[in-house]
C-alpha cells in the first residue's frame, strides 16, 4: 500500500508538472497592445519614419528648387494659398511641405545615429564599470562627473565650429556628448545583476568575465537600453535642431527643421507658419519618441508601475 | 457575550494583467477573547490576504467581500476614517515579516513609538513616553532610555522586531495580528520572539492571529489552527487535534512533508504537482487535482464541512473513510553513509578578511568573515554546515566552490590546489545550488539554454548532443521535457530550484555545494527537493556540502555536521553525535531553539517544557 502510493505520487509528479501558459514575450505583447501611450508613440514614430524613408515618392516638389516669383506663399488654408504649394513656400520660393518631408530624414537619421553612438559609449562604459567595480568604476565615474560638468550645447557649438559643419560631424558630436544616461542606468543595473546567483552559477561553470557579460548580463539590460535609446532619440533630435538654429548644425540648403525655424524667424510676425510648421513637426517627432519610451518602460518592467 | 472576531464568508479577488485572481475564497474564522489562532499555509494560500483584508490594507486592485464583525460591531458599516481612528492600533494591531523595512529609518525609535499614541490615542507626550519605556523594557530591549533616541539602523533585526512588537502594543489592542513575525530572523532569535509574544499575550489577555508557513511554530504557540490551501480554509480546529490527527488529506500530506527531528530520517512525503493557479474558480475541491484520495464527487461540487467546532474540515471523506496515518516510507535502501576517506574538497586553515573603507580616504575596517577553518568533504557523504546569518558559512561555501580565493589558507580538490585549477577543470568537479530560485536562473534564457550552458562553456558545440543531455538532466530532476522551451518566470519556485539542480548536474560533477537549497521554498516543495537531492546522491554517488540554518533539514540529510559561529568552527562530528549530544553550548542552543513537533505532544498538549 505504502509502496503503491509512493509510486503513484512519483508518476503524478511528472504528469501534473505545469508551467504558466504565457511566455514573457507573450505577456509583453499583451501589455503593449493595451498601452495607449505606447501605441500612439509607436504610431507617430512609424508614420514619420515611413515619410522620411519614402520622401522622394511623397514630396510634391523638389525641396531644393527655388522660384523667386513665388516666395513666401501662404499655406492652402490662407486666402492667398494655392493647392500647388499646400503648406506654402519659404523665402526662396521652395515648397515648404517638401522641405518638411525631407527634413524628417535629417532629423531621424541624426537622432538614430547620435543615440546609437551614445549607446555604444555609455553601455560599454556602464557594463565594464558595473561588472569590474573598484578602480575601473572610479575611473568611469570620474569621466561621468567630468562630462556632466561640461556645458553641452556650448561644447557642441565649439566643436562643430572647429571641425566644420556636416551631417556626420553633427551626428558624431551629439552622440559623443550624450552617453551619460546610458552609463548611469546600465552601471547600476549591471551591479545589481552581477550579484545575482545566475552570474555566480555561470562563474562556477567556468565562464570567463567576457562570456558572463555577453551571455548573462547584456540580455538583461536590453529592455532598459531600448527605453533610454528612445529618450535619447528625442534629445538628439532637439540638439540637432538647436545647433542648426544657431547656425552651426546642418548647413543650407539641406532642409532641417531647426534650420527652417532659424530661416523663418525674421519673418515670424507676419509669416508665422514658417516657424510654426517645422516646430510642430519637431514637437510631434519628439513627443512620439518620448511616448514610445515611456510606454516601453511600462511594458518591459511591469513591476515598476504603480 | 459576542465573540471577539467573526469573519464570515470572506473572499478577496485581485485584478491582474492575465485575469482575475481569487486569492481568498469563502473563509470563515471566529476568535474568542484572549485566544491564539494560527493560520498556516504555503505561499499563495491566501493567508496574508485574509489578514490584510481585516486590516483594510489590501492593495488597490483588490476587492474584498464577506462580513467582518469585531466585538459584535459590523466592520462593513464602519468608514475607513472611523476604522483607522477607532480600531487600528487601539483594538487591532499588526506586526509584519520584515523588521528591516517596517520602521521608518529617519525617525527615532522614541518618536515612532509615541507618535500614534499621542495623535490618535489621546495620551500626553509624557504618558506615551512612559508607556514606550515600559514596553521596550518588557520586550527585552537593553537600556531602553538610550534606545528612545536611537534610529532603527542602530538596532539588530531581532531588536527591531521587538520594537515593532512594542509599537503594536502601545495602545493595548485586543487583537494582535502577526504576519510571519519571525521568518526573517535567525532560529535562536525566532524562539525568543515567539516566547515573548506568547508571554505578552497571556499577560495582557490579548487575542492573536499568527500567520506562518511553519507548522511547528503553530503547534507550539497557538490554541487553534486554520489550514489554508489555494485561498480556502480546508481544516480548522484545536491545535493539538489538528496536529495529532490531521483530517484533511492536504494537512496530512503537509505534515508528512516536514522533516522531523524525532526518530530516524524517513523519506519525506512529497505532494505531487504544484499549487493551483487561482485565476478560475474550481467547482469542486481545490485540492482534488493533487489528492491521493480524490473521487469523482470531489471535482463535481464543493465538499461539505465535516466535524464539530473542535475540529472541522472541508472534505468528502467521512470519519470512517479517512485514511490511516500514512506509514512513512524509509529512505532509499541504497542510501548508505559514506565510508570512504578520500576527500573531494579539502579546505585547510581558511581565513577570509574583508576590508572596507568609509569613502576613499576613510579608516580601514576589517572583518574576519572566516577565521582559521579547516573542513573536508569526503566522497559520497553529505556534510551539513550549520550556522546563523553572519556566521561566515556562505563565504566559506564560495571559497570551497573555488569562486573566491581566501585571504590565507588552501583549498584542494581531489588533491590539487584550487588556485592551480583552470575554471573549467574546477567546474567539472564541483557545482553550486543556490538559495534563491528566483535569482539563480537567467530570466532572459529558456530552460534548454540554461541547462545546456555549462556544456557550451566546456566547448561542446554539438547542438543535438547538448539538447539530449539537457533532456536527460530534466528527467533526472523529474521535470517533463516539454518545459524545456519555457522561461524561468513561467515556473514555480520549486520547479526553478530543480532546474538549478539540473544545470548543476548536467556536467556530472563530483560534488555539489548547496547554499540553503530549500530555505526559500514551501515545506511541500522542500520535501520534493530534499528527496530529489537524496535520490540523486545515491544514484550518482555525489558528495554534497549542504549549508543550512535548519536543524530539521540537517537531521534529514546529513551524514556529518559542522557548526559555525562568528567565522569559526565550533563543532564537527557525525550527525547523530552532534544532534544527539552536542559538545558546544552554541549547538545545544541552536537545537533547543528549533521549533519542533514533540512525540509527547498528544500526552501533554500544553507542552510547557519549552526551553
Amino acid at each position: 500500500m505504502t509502496q503503491s502510493t509512493t509510486l503513484n505520487a512519483e508518476v503524478k509528479t511528472a504528469a501534473t508538472e505545469e508551467a504558466a501558459p504565457f511566455t514573457p514575450r507573450q505577456l509583453m505583447r499583451r501589455r503593449a497592445l493595451s498601452h495607449t501611450g505606447f501605441l500612439v508613440g509607436a504610431g507617430l514614430i512609424a508614420a514619420l519614419a515611413l515619410i522620411a524613408l519614402f520622401a522622394p515618392l511623397i514630396a510634391p516638389h523638389d525641396p531644393f528648387v527655388q522660384s523667386l516669383s513665388s516666395r513666401m506663399l501662404p499655406p492652402v488654408w490662407d486666402d492667398a494659398g494655392t493647392w500647388d504649394h499646400i503648406l506654402g513656400t519659404d523665402q526662396n520660393g521652395r515648397d515648404y511641405l517638401s522641405r518638411l518631408i525631407y527634413g524628417a530624414r535629417v532629423s531621424i537619421s541624426i537622432g538614430l545615429g547620435a543615440a546609437s553612438i551614445g549607446l555604444l559609449l555609455g553601455v560599454s562604459l556602464g557594463v565594464v564599470a558595473g561588472y569590474f567595480g573598484g578602480w575601473v568604476d572610479h575611473g568611469v565615474s570620474f569621466l561621468l562627473t567630468a562630462q556632466l560638468a561640461l556645458p553641452g550645447l556650448l561644447l557642441a557649438m565649439a566643436l562643430v565650429f572647429i571641425i566644420g559643419p556636416s551631417i556626420w560631424v553633427v551626428i558624431g558630436i551629439i552622440g559623443v556628448l550624450h552617453w551619460t544616461y546610458y552609463l548611469v542606468v546600465t552601471r547600476s543595473a549591471t551591479q545589481r545583476i552581477r550579484s545575482l546567483d545566475f552570474v555566480a552559477a555561470a562563474a562556477a561553470s567556468g565562464a570567463t568575465p567576457r562570456q558572463i557579460i555577453w551571455h548573462e548580463i547584456v540580455p538583461n539590460l536590453i529592455p532598459q537600453i531600448i527605453v533610454i535609446f528612445t529618450f535619447e532619440l528625442g534629445i538628439a533630435i532637439l540638439a540637432e535642431a538647436s545647433l542648426s538654429f544657431l547656425g552651426v548644425g546642418i548647413q543650407p540648403p539641406t532642409p532641417s527643421w531647426g534650420l527652417m525655424i532659424a530661416e523663418g524667424k525674421q519673418a515670424m510676425f507676419y509669416r508665422p507658419w514658417l516657424v510654426v510648421l517645422p516646430g510642430m513637426c519637431l514637437f510631434t517627432l519628439v513627443i512620439g519618441a518620448n511616448l514610445l519610451g515611456d510606454g516601453l518602460r511600462d511594458i518591459t518592467a511591469p513591476e515598476g508601475r504603480s | 457575550m459576542s465573540k471577539l472576531l467573526e469573519i464570515d464568508g470572506l473572499s478577496v479577488a485581485l485584478t491582474i494583467p492575465t485575469g482575475r485572481l481569487h486569492a481568498v475564497r469563502d473563509v470563515s474564522i471566529t476568535l474568542e477573547r484572549g485566544e491564539a489562532l494560527g493560520i498556516v499555509g504555503e505561499s499563495g494560500s491566501g493567508k496574508s490576504m485574509s489578514a490584510l483584508a481585516l486590516m483594510r490594507l489590501l492593495p488597490g486592485r483588490a476587492e474584498a467581500t464577506g462580513s467582518l464583525r469585531f466585538d459584535g460591531a459590523d466592520l462593513g458599516a464602519v468608514s475607513d476614517e472611523a476604522f483607522s481612528r477607532q480600531y487600528l492600533g487601539h483594538r487591532i494591531a499588526m506586526i509584519f515579516q520584515e523588521p528591516m523595512t517596517s520602521l521608518n529609518p529617519v525617525y527615532t525609535i522614541g518618536r515612532q513609538l509615541s507618535e500614534a499614541a499621542v495623535i490618535f490615542g489621546g495620551k500626553s507626550q509624557r504618558e506615551a513616553e512612559a508607556r514606550a519605556l515600559f514596553l521596550l523594557e518588557r520586550v527585552g530591549i537593553p537600556d531602553p532610555v538610550a534606545r528612545l533616541s536611537q534610529y532603527p539602523h542602530q538596532l539588530s533585526g531581532g531588536q527591531r522586531q521587538r520594537v515593532m512588537i512594542a509599537l503594536a502594543l502601545m495602545l493595548e489592542p485586543e487583537l494582535l495580528i502577526a504576519d510571519e513575525p519571525t521568518t526573517a530572523l535567525d532560529v535562536t532569535v525566532q524562539a525568543q520572539i515567539l516566547d515573548l509574544l506568547r508571554d505578552l499575550r497571556r499577560e495582557m489577555g490579548m487575542a492573536m492571529i499568527l500567520i506562518t508557513h511553519d507548522l511547528a511554530v503553530v503547534a507550539e504557540q497557538t490554541d487553534r489552527v486554520a489550514v489554508m490551501y489555494g485561498g480556502e480554509m480546508i481544516e480548522e480546529g484545536r491545535a493539538e487535534a489538528v496536529m495529532a490527527d490531521p483530517a484533511h488529506p492536504y494537512t496530512r500530506a503537509l505534515l508528512g512533508a516536514i522533516p522531523r527531528m524525532d526518530g530516524a530520517p524517513r523519506r519525506l512525503g512529497a505532494i505531487p504537482g504544484t499549487v493551483p493557479s487561482l485565476t478560475s474558480r474550481p467547482k469542486g475541491c481545490v485540492f482534488a487535482p493533487r489528492c491521493d484520495f480524490a473521487r469523482p464527487e470531489c471535482v463535481e461540487g464543493r465538499p461539505p464541512v465535516r466535524g464539530g467546532a473542535d475540529h472541522s474540515r472541508r472534505c468528502v471523506l467521512s470519519d470512517a473513510e479517512r485514511p490511516a496515518a500514512m506509514a512513512a516510507a524509509p529512505l532509499r535502501a541504497d542510501h548508505v553513509a559514506a565510508a570512504q576517506v578520500e576527500a573531494v574538497i579539502e579546505a585547510r586553515d581558511i581565513t577570509q578578511v574583508f576590508t572596507s573603507r568609509k569613502g576613499m580616504f576613510g579608516a580601514r575596517h576589517t572583518i574576519h568573515a572566516v577565521d582559521g577553518v579547516s573542513l573536508s568533504l569526503m566522497r559520497g557523504e553529505t556534510l551539513a554546515l550549520v550556522g546563523e546569518s553572519g556566521s561566515g558559512k556562505s563565504t566559506l561555501a564560495r571559497i570551497m566552490l573555488g569562486l573566491n580565493l581566501p585571504t590565507s589558507g588552501t583549498v584542494t580538490m581531489l588533491g590539487k590546489p584550487v588556485a592551480d585549477l583552470a575554471p573549467l577543470e574546477r567546474a567539472a568537479l564541483v557545482q553550486p545550488v543556490f538559495q534563491d530560485p528566483y535569482s539563480s536562473l537567467n530570466p532572459r534564457r529558456t530552460l534548454a539554454e540554461i541547462i545546456a550552458r555549462p556544456l557550451v562553456l566546456r566547448g561542446e558545440d554539438d547542438a543535438d548532443a547538448c539538447a539530449q543531455k539537457a533532456r536527460e538532466a530534466m528527467e533526472m530532476v523529474r521535470l517533463p521535457a516539454r518545459l524545456l522551451h519555457s522561461y524561468p518566470s513561467q515556473l514555480s519556485g520549486g520547479q526553478r530550484q530543480r532546474v538549478a539542480i539540473a544545470r548543476a548536474l548536467v556536467t556530472r560533477p563530483q560534488a555539489l555545494v548547496c547554499d540553503e537549497p530549500t530555505s526559500a521554498l514551501d515545506v511541500s516543495v522542500q520535501a520534493q527537493v530534499l528527496n530529489l537531492l537524496g535520490d540523486l546522491q545515491a544514484e550518482l554517488g555525489l558528495s554534497c556540502l549542504v549549508i543550512t540554518h535548519d536543524m530539521a533539514v540537517v537531521h534529514q540529510v546529513a551524514d556529518r555536521v559542522a557548526v559555525m559561529l562568528n567565522g569559526q568552527l565550533v563543532e564537527e562530528g557525525s550527525c547523530a553525535q552532534v544532534l544527539g549530544s552536542p559538545s558546544s553550548d552554541y549547538t545545544a542552543r541552536l537545537l533547543a531553539a528549533a521549533p519542533q513537533f514533540r512525540p509527547e505532544w498528544q500526552a501533554a498538549p500544553a507542552a510547557e517544557g519549552h526551553v
